[in-house]
């Protein structure tokens, strides 16, 4: 089952440790995160259902590159880094 | 109760107070949040306050009970389609109350353009405005300074909450007679002079800045163009134009819709004060005339911009407030005539605004 990380910067909204999830596709895996986590979402995803585009996600330490790409597949031992792209001021 | 005045900023909300003469700050929330629009709802008392935080989407927050507690409500939010290319709200930049016959309802105007409207204090789920959405026109609106346009005016008639006025930039202004199902471009007299000539009175594409409609006598309006300073005297059915004073902010005399106040900037490549000087300006007869004022602003050199809702008047009409992207706050309690700094602290000012007595 993969597990989700997400960034510190949402700890208002989602849980302070990863959580373990069911799923095979990263949009699953999301999903499963945000039945846990339901107030993370909108921070995530934007009223499409999309990823916002400057949300950044790692899967294995592989950057997505592409952001619709939700169906890509994740292992049972995935880790799932969700974070923001830098910013200034 | 003291006058209250609360100022959105880049990072944070916070509330300013008139205590023994001065006017102190008493109050800071979102510290480090982007604040893009604040509404205190003068019928239920509640603050509400919108935040954009950037990588993570536009946000509203409701707070019942002064600032003591906020809760997160549910944002407005456009219809899921599948569409690759459809919408998603990227802020909020309007909030206003929708009169005293429909307690419950706040309209919200968003970037990219729409209107959404709630009926339940911001906590049933938000309604997008369908006809305004829908409208064949919207395809000619465009960005000015964003990649989408941007409704950041709305107008309730005081004298009926059905008639709603609205403005766009880059997109023009529209009024509903029937709160919300049907509009009519009210944009007539507008002109852009950089357009192409053939699209310069184009109705839809007018880049108004601000739009504010006075409260006692609300036939007459006031506009902040790209191009200059425009007032309506006709209840919209015209538009005239007062010159090419540039910039972003407007207000209009709660009791007396002559008189009216700006902050002048030097338009397009520079927006900072003309000559480094600071001043806000005045007209006192329905646009014929303006006067500079200066009198407690710095002497300069100044490079203070002030954005379109960051300079705000109180329901009294004495009291004037304006902020700018350098963090100064100014007020003056006589019109305008002097201004006294408050702070020059404060981070980039977006959102400046008088809380109406209760």
């Amino acid at each position: 089952m993969p597990t989700i990380h997400l960034t510190k910067h949402l700890r208002r909204v989602a849980p302070e440790r990863p959580v373990t999830v069911e799923g095979d596709t990263l949009g699953a895996a999301l999903d499963a995160y945000f039945a846990v986590a339901p107030a993370a979402r909108p921070y995530v995803l934007d009223d499409q259902g999309r990823l916002r585009r400057h949300v950044a996600v790692f899967v294995d330490g592989e950057l997505l590159t592409d952001k619709t790409n939700l169906a890509l597949h994740v292992g049972a031992r995935s880790e799932i880094y969700v974070m923001q792209a830098l910013s200034g001021g | 109760m003291a006058a209250e005045l609360f100022i959105g900023t880049r990072k944070g909300l916070f509330k300013f107070e008139r205590i023994a003469g001065t006017w102190q700050q008493t109050y800071v929330a979102f510290l480090g949040e982007p604040v893009t629009a604040f509404l205190v709802d003068p019928r239920s008392g509640h603050w509400y306050a919108a935040l954009s935080h950037g990588h993570f989407g536009a946000k509203l927050h409701r707070s019942t009970n002064r600032g003591a507690i906020w809760e997160e409500l549910v944002m407005p939010a456009f219809p899921k389609t599948g569409a690759e290319d459809a919408p998603s709200v990227n802020q909020i930049w309007a909030l206003e109350a929708g009169g005293a016959d429909r307690p419950g309802t706040i309209w919200a105007g968003t970037l990219p353009a729409a209107l959404f409207r709630n009926d339940d204090h911001g906590v049933a789920p938000w309604q997008l405005v369908e006809g305004l959405w829908n409208l064949p026109e919207r395809k000619l609106w465009f960005g000015g300074g964003t990649d989408d346009p941007a409704l950041h005016s709305v107008c309730v008639d005081p004298r009926n909450s059905d008639r709603i006025v609205i403005a766009i930039s880059c997109g023009g202004v529209w009024r509903s007679e029937d709160a919300g199902r049907s509009w009519a471009c009210r944009s007539k007299g507008l002109f852009a002079e950089y357009m192409p000539p053939e699209r310069r009175e184009d109705p839809n594409i007018q880049d108004v800045h601000r739009l504010v409609q006075c409260r006692d006598r609300p036939d007459h309006f006031w506009c902040q163009h790209h191009n200059g300073v425009f007032h309506s005297t006709s209840d919209l059915a015209h538009w005239e134009y007062d010159g090419p004073r540039f910039g972003f902010g407007v207000a209009v005399h709660p009791g007396d819709p002559a008189k009216a106040w700006f902050v002048p900037a030097i338009k397009d490549e520079l927006r900072v004060p003309k000559d480094g000087h600071l001043v806000a300006s005045r007209t006192q007869d329905g646009g014929t005339s303006f006067e500079e004022l200066s009198k407690g602003l710095p002497p300069g050199p100044s490079y203070d911009l002030v954005l379109r809702h960051a300079l705000d008047i109180d329901q009294a009409g004495d009291t004037l407030a304006f902020g700018s992207t350098t963090g100064n706050l100014f007020v003056s309690e006589d019109q305008g005539d002097s201004w006294r700094a408050v702070t020059h602290h404060l981070p980039p000012i977006y959102v400046v605004r008088f809380a109406a007595p209760r």
